[in-house]
C-alpha cells in the first residue's frame, strides 16, 4: 500500500455557526497534480488552508508527509516548511527584495548563513525565470512577476508538497500565461500540487485529478477527462455546464 | 492600624474629603466651562483658518502657515505662562482664566486647522471641476461637495487632538485658575492630606474618560474601510 | 515694548541660566522619548494577543492614561507620594509620569500600525514557517512603523513639549529657569526667550510634519 503524501480524513470546520466543511476526505499521492474545483462557498480554499493549519479544523486528522498536523506537540513552524503555500493575493513582504522575500525563512526558520541562503535564494528565483529581478522590491514588479516571486519563495525552502489557493485570480489575463508555464514546471520537476483554481485548461492538460466540491463536501473526483467530459453526478454536471459556457 | 487602613485614612480620608467635595465639585464647574469655550473657538477658529486658506491668497496663506506653525512649536504650558505674566507688560492683564482659555484655543486652532486643511486638500480636483462645470460657485461647492467628504476624513485625528488640548485645562493651576487641580492643590495644603487631590484625580476620570470612550466610538464609526 | 520683552541686557544676563534650562529639557527628551517608545511597543505587541482577558484591561489602562491628564498625573506622584512615605525628586516623577502616559499614546499608534499591516503578510510569513515572533518582528513592524511613522514624529514633538510640565515640579528644565530669571529680574524677556528657543527648537519637526501628514492624508484616500 502505497502512504500518500497527504492524508486528510473527516475535516470538518465551522465558523461559528456556518458549517463549511462538512466531513472532507483527500489523499494525495506523491507527485500529483490535484486539482480542485467548486462554487464559491464550497469550502474549497478553507479545505486548502486547513492542510498547513491556517485554518484549524473543528475535528477530523491531518497527516502530511508522515508529520501530524493537527497534534499540539507538533513543531508548527518547522511542518510549515515542507508544504509551501502560494496566495491569491500574493502576499508578499513589499519593504524587501525579490530575494530578500525568497531569503527570510531560508535564513530564519531554515537556519541558513547569509551567503547560502542567496545562493539558494537566486537559484530558486532563476526556476521561476527572474533572476534578474532579484533586487527589485514588489512595487517594481507586474503581477504575475510577483505571484512567480511569491512561487519562488515556497520553492526555495524545498516542500513536499505545494498548495496553490486561486494564484492567477487576480492577474490580468496577459500575465495568467507566465505562471501557469511555472506551475508547469514545477509538475514536471515531481512536485506534489494541490490547486484551487478555475483555470480549466490548465486542469485538463496537467491535472492527474479533479476533484470537484460543493457544500463542504467532495461531490466527485476522477481524471480530467471522466470530470469535464462524463462527469456521474448531477451537482458535477451543472456546474461543468455553468462555466463551460463562458 | 493596619497599613491598608492607614493608607485608606491617608489617602481616602471621608472626613476631608467631605469637606473640601463642594471646592472639587466647583472646579469641575470651571475645568468643564474652559474645556467647552476652548473647543467651541478653537475648533471654529481653525476651520475660518481652514477656509480662508482655501481662497488661496498667497500673502494671506503665509500669515496663516507662521501663525498654526507658531502655536504648533509652543508648548501650551509657555503660551499661557507668556500670557499671563508677560502680557501685562504690554497693556492687556488677562485673568488666568482667560489666559488658559486664549492660549489652548489657540493652539487648538493651529492643530485642527492643519487637519481641516488636509481634509480638504485630500477631495480630488475632479470634484470641484465637476461641481463647478454645473455651475455651481466655489462657496457652494466648497459647503456642499468638498466639506462633507473632508469632514468624514477628519473626525479621527480631530477628537484625539481635541481631547489632548482640553486636558491642557489642567495647566490652569500654574496661573492660579480654580479649576479642578487647583482647588485640589489648596485643599491638600490647608488639609495636609492628600485625599482632596485623589478626589480631584477622580474628578478629571469622571469627566475625560466618557469622553475618550465616545472618541473611540466615533473613531471606529468614521474608519476607513481598507 | 522692547525694553519689556525684549530687553537687550537681560537677556545677556539670563542666558547662561536658560541655556542650562535647554540642556536639561533635550536631556530628558532623549529619556523620556525612549522610555515611551519602549512602553508603547511592550503595549501594543501585548495587544495583539487577541486574548480577550488580555484585550480588556490592556484597552482599559490605556484609555485611562490617554484620559488621565499629565499634569495631574505628576502632581498625584510628586505632591501625594511623600504621604506614603515615598519621596521621589521632580525628574523620577516626570519619567513615571511621562512613561505611563505617552507610552499608551505611541502604544495606541504602534498598535494602529500594526493593525493597519495586511493580514495576508501574516499568513505567508506563517506559511513559510516563521515563527509568530518572527512574523511580527521581520515582516509586520517594519511595515507598521513604516505606516505610522507620522504620527510617531507627531507624538514625539508632543513629547518633548510636555517636558516643560517639568517646571511645576521645580525640574530645572528651560520653561522652569526662564520663569527664575523672570522672577529675578521682574521682566518676562527670559520667557520670551524661552519661547524663542522653543520655537526653533521644534518648528523645523513642525514643518516636516505638516508635509508628511498632508502626504499621508491624501494617500489614504
Amino acid at each position: 500500500m502505497t502512504s500518500h503524501i497527504v492524508d486528510a480524513r473527516a475535516i470538518h470546520k465551522h465558523f461559528g455557526t456556518l458549517h463549511v466543511l462538512k466531513g472532507v476526505d483527500l489523499k494525495v499521492n506523491e507527485r500529483e497534480l490535484v486539482f480542485v474545483i467548486g462554487p464559491s462557498g464550497s469550502g474549497k480554499s478553507t479545505l486548502l488552508r486547513c492542510l498547513n493549519r491556517l485554518e484549524e479544523p473543528s475535528s477530523g486528522s491531518i497527516v502530511v508527509d508522515g508529520i501530524d498536523m493537527l497534534d499540539p506537540k507538533t513543531d508548527i513552524n518547522h511542518a510549515r516548511r515542507r508544504i509551501g503555500m502560494v496566495f491569491q493575493s500574493f502576499n508578499l513582504y513589499p519593504h524587501m527584495t525579490a530575494l530578500g522575500n525568497v531569503t527570510l525563512a531560508l535564513r530564519k526558520v531554515a537556519g541558513k548563513g547569509r551567503a547560502e541562503a542567496e545562493a539558494l535564494g537566486r537559484a530558486a528565483l532563476e526556476r521561476v525565470g527572474l533572476a534578474e529581478r532579484a533586487d527589485h522590491t514588489p512595487g517594481q514588479l507586474s503581477g504575475g512577476q510577483q505571484q512567480r516571486v511569491a512561487i519562488a519563495r515556497s520553492i526555495a525552502l524545498e516542500p513536499r508538497v505545494m498548495l496553490f489557493d486561486e494564484p492567477t485570480s487576480a492577474l490580468d489575463p496577459e500575465l495568467v500565461g507566465s505562471v501557469l508555464e511555472v506551475m508547469r514546471g514545477l509538475r514536471e520537476s515531481g512536485m506534489t500540487m494541490i490547486v484551487v483554481s478555475h483555470e480549466m485548461g490548465f486542469a485538463r492538460n496537467a491535472a492527474d485529478r479533479v476533484v470537484f466540491m460543493d457544500d463542504g463536501l467532495i461531490v466527485e473526483q476522477g481524471p480530467p477527462a471522466a470530470i469535464f467530459e462524463t462527469p456521474s453526478h448531477e451537482r458535477t454536471r451543472a456546474f461543468i455546464g455553468q462555466i463551460q459556457r463562458h | 492600624m493596619s497599613g491598608w487602613d492607614k493608607f485608606v485614612e491617608t489617602f481616602f480620608n471621608a472626613k476631608v474629603m467631605w469637606k473640601y467635595l463642594p471646592d472639587i465639585l466647583s472646579g469641575m464647574v470651571v475645568t468643564i466651562e474652559l474645556a467647552l469655550l476652548i473647543v467651541v473657538t478653537g475648533l471654529g477658529a481653525g476651520l475660518a483658518l481652514a477656509l480662508l486658506r482655501s481662497l488661496a491668497i498667497r500673502p494671506l496663506n503665509w500669515l496663516i502657515i507662521f501663525i498654526v506653525d507658531l502655536f504648533r512649536s509652543l508648548p501650551p504650558l509657555v503660551i499661557i505662562v507668556l500670557m499671563y505674566f508677560g502680557l501685562p507688560y504690554a497693556g492687556p492683564a488677562p485673568s488666568g482664566f482667560v489666559s488658559t482659555w486664549l492660549s489652548l484655543a489657540f493652539v487648538l486652532m493651529a492643530f485642527s486647522e492643519e487637519i481641516f486643511w488636509a481634509g480638504i486638500t485630500s477631495i480630488p480636483k475632479g470634484q470641484w471641476e465637476a461641481s463647478r462645470s454645473t455651475g455651481l460657485s466655489f462657496g457652494q461647492t466648497l459647503f456642499n461637495v468638498v466639506l462633507p467628504q473632508a469632514f468624514r476624513l477628519t473626525i479621527p485625528p480631530l477628537t484625539n487632538r481635541t481631547i489632548s488640548i482640553t486636558k491642557g485645562t489642567a495647566l490652569g493651576t500654574v496661573v492660579a485658575v480654580t479649576e479642578i487641580l487647583g482647588q485640589a492643590s489648596s485643599a491638600m495644603s490647608n488639609s495636609y492630606n492628600p485625599s482632596p487631590l485623589m478626589m480631584g484625580a477622580a474628578a478629571y476620570v469622571v469627566l475625560f474618560l466618557p469622553v475618550v470612550v465616545a472618541a473611540r466610538w466615533i473613531e471606529a464609526k468614521f474608519a476607513w474601510k481598507r | 515694548m522692547i525694553e519689556a520683552f525684549f530687553n537687550i541686557e537681560i537677556m545677556k544676563a539670563a542666558w547662561p541660566i536658560v541655556l542650562t534650562g535647554l540642556w536639561n529639557t533635550i536631556l530628558l527628551s532623549l529619556i523620556v522619548v525612549p522610555l515611551g517608545l519602549f512602553g508603547g511597543l511592550i503595549l501594543a505587541l501585548l495587544a495583539s494577543i487577541r486574548h480577550p482577558l488580555v484585550r480588556w484591561p490592556l484597552m482599559a489602562w490605556v484609555d485611562f492614561f490617554r484620559a488621565f491628564p499629565p499634569l495631574v498625573l505628576l502632581v498625584l506622584l510628586f505632591a501625594g507620594l511623600p504621604f506614603a512615605g515615598l519621596e521621589l525628586g521632580g525628574f523620577a516623577c516626570v519619567a513615571i509620569a511621562f512613561f505611563l502616559n505617552t507610552g499608551s499614546y505611541y502604544g495606541e499608534i504602534f498598535r494602529a500600525g500594526i493593525d493597519s499591516v495586511p493580514g495576508g503578510q501574516v499568513e505567508a510569513a506563517r506559511s513559510t514557517g516563521l515563527s509568530r515572533m518572527q512574523a511580527m518582528r521581520y515582516v509586520v513592524l517594519p511595515q507598521a512603523v513604516r505606516n505610522v511613522m507620522p504620527d510617531l514624529l507627531s507624538n514625539t514633538l508632543e513629547v518633548v513639549k510636555l517636558t516643560s510640565l517639568g517646571s511645576v515640579v521645580a525640574v530645572p528644565e528651560l520653561l522652569y529657569e526662564a520663569r527664575q530669571a523672570q522672577s529675578i529680574t521682574y521682566n518676562p524677556t527670559p520667557i520670551v526667550m524661552a519661547a524663542v528657543i522653543y520655537f526653533l527648537l521644534l518648528w523645523p519637526l513642525v514643518r516636516l510634519l505638516s508635509r508628511l501628514e498632508n502626504r499621508a492624508l491624501a494617500g489614504r484616500r
